[in-house]
C-alpha cells in the first residue's frame, strides 16, 4: 500500500508523476535528456549505471525496470547486465565503464568520498569530462528517484515477474520517458 | 578545483548548469515547482527541508544557500535554521514540521527507511497527502543536488555575505531565470 492515495491503475514512478504532473513532467524530461539525448555513454551504458545505483539503494522497482531497459538496449550482450549487478569488476564490460561504476558507487554511498584519484583512474581509461559528469549526475538522479519511489511505497511487481519487467524494459528502450 | 572543467565565475549549481545547459530547464522547473509552490507547505518550510537534508548529507553549498533562503522566507531568528539542523525536536518548529522533518530524515537514509508509523505521525499533526508527497520529493531532490555538487568536487567560493545575497536573489526571482 502506498503511503498516500496514488492513481490505483499505475505503479512505481508512473503513479507519482501522474499524482503531481507539475513535478512529474520535469522529472520525466530530466530522465529523457540524461538517459537518451547525446552523451559519450551509450543509452545501454547509462541504463546500466542507473540499474547499478538502484540496486545499491535496494530499490526493486528502479533496479528491475532499468536492468530490463539495459538488457533490451544491450541486445545480444544482455548477459553483461546481470553480471554487472552481481560483480561488475568481473563483468564483460570495458575498463572505462568499470572505473565509472566505481565512481557511481561512491556517489551513491557518500558523494564526498569521490577523490581526484578516482577521477584520474577513469581518465586513464579514456573517460572525458562529459563521461564523468553524466556518470555522477545519473548516480545522483537515481538516488533521488529511488528515494521517491520507495519513500512513498509505490506499487511494484514481483522481481520474479520477468515478463512484466521485460515489457517495461522494451517500452523504456523504444519510447523513452514520456508521460 | 572541480573534477571537470566548469565555466569560470559561476558559483555552485550555476557552473554545472552552464556546463550542461540542456539539463537546466527540467532541473529549474522541478526546483521551482517544489520549492516555490505555496499549496500546502510554505516556501520557507520547503527550503527548511532542503537545508536540513543538505546538512545531513554535509553538502556545504546547499545547506548554506538553502538555509539562508529558508531564513529569509520564514523571517526567523538568526539561529533558527541552525537549531533545526542540530536538534529539530527541540527547535521550536511546529509539531507538524517536526513530523515532516522525521520523514525527510528517513528519506535521506534511503526510501525504505520511511515507515507507515512515521507517515501516520505526520497525519496526526495535520499533514496532508500533498505535504507528505512534497516532503519526500524535496528530501529526495536534495539527495540529488548534494551528490551532483560533491561528487564532482565543486568547491564554494562563497562567504556568509554572498550566501545571503544569492539567497535574496532566489527569494525574489526563484529558480527559473
Amino acid at each position: 500500500m502506498p503511503h498516500i492515495a496514488l492513481p490505483e491503475d499505475l505503479i512505481g514512478i508512473r503513479s507519482l508523476v501522474n499524482y503531481r504532473p507539475d513535478t512529474g513532467q520535469p522529472l520525466y524530461a530530466l530522465a529523457q535528456i540524461l538517459l537518451r539525448h547525446d552523451s559519450p555513454l551509450s543509452t545501454g551504458e547509462r541504463e546500466l549505471i542507473a540499474a547499478y545505483v538502484s540496486a545499491l539503494n535496494a530499490c526493486t522497482f528502479c533496479t528491475c525496470s532499468h536492468a530490463a531497459a539495459a538488457r533490451y538496449l544491450f541486445q545480444d550482450e544482455q548477459e553483461a547486465v546481470d553480471n554487472v549487478l552481481r560483480v561488475y569488476q568481473q563483468a564483460p564490460i570495458s575498463e572505462k565503464l568499470k572505473a565509472l561504476l566505481a565512481i557511481a558507487g561512491k556517489v551513491q554511498a557518500d558523494a564526498r568520498t569521490v577523490t581526484a584519484e578516482d577521477v584520474a583512474r577513469v581518465r586513464q581509461q579514456g573517460a572525458t569530462d562529459r563521461d564523468i559528469h553524466d556518470t555522477v549526475l545519473i548516480a545522483a538522479t537515481f538516488c533521488m528517484f529511488n528515494r521517491y519511489v520507495d519513500g512513498l511505497a509505490t506499487g511494484t511487481p514481483s522481481p520474479d515477474d520477468l515478463n512484466a519487467w521485460s515489457v517495461m524494459g522494451e517500452r523504456m528502450g523504444t519510447k523513452g520517458y514520456v508521460i | 578545483m572541480a573534477y571537470i572543467t566548469l565555466p569560470a565565475g559561476k558559483p555552485g549549481m550555476h557552473g554545472l548548469l552552464a556546463f550542461r545547459p540542456e539539463m537546466a530547464p527540467p532541473l529549474c522547473a522541478l526546483t521551482d515547482a517544489l520549492l516555490r509552490s505555496e499549496e500546502g507547505l510554505s516556501r520557507g518550510e520547503r527550503e527548511l527541508i532542503g537545508a536540513f537534508v543538505s546538512s545531513l548529507n554535509d553538502c556545504f553549498i546547499c545547506e548554506n544557500i538553502h538555509g539562508a533562503v529558508a531564513q529569509q522566507h520564514l523571517r526567523a531568528g538568526d539561529d533558527f535554521v541552525e537549531k533545526i539542523k542540530s536538534d529539530y525536536q527541540n527547535s521550536g518548529a511546529s509539531e507538524k514540521m517536526k513530523a515532516l522533518l522525521r520523514l525527510a530524515e528517513s528519506v535521506q537514509q534511503g526510501g525504505q527507511f520511511v515507515t507507515a508509523d512515521q507517515v501516520e505521525a505526520a497525519r496526526l499533526q495535520g499533514a496532508t497527502d500533498l505535504e507528505i508527497h512534497d516532503t519526500v520529493l524535496i528530501a529526495a531532490l536534495f539527495c540529488l543536488f548534494n551528490r551532483y555538487l560533491d561528487g564532482l568536487g565543486v568547491l564554494s567560493g562563497d562567504t556568509p555575505v554572498t550566501f545571503r545575497e544569492r539567497a535574496a536573489d532566489i527569494v525574489s526571482r526563484g529558480y527559473c531565470r
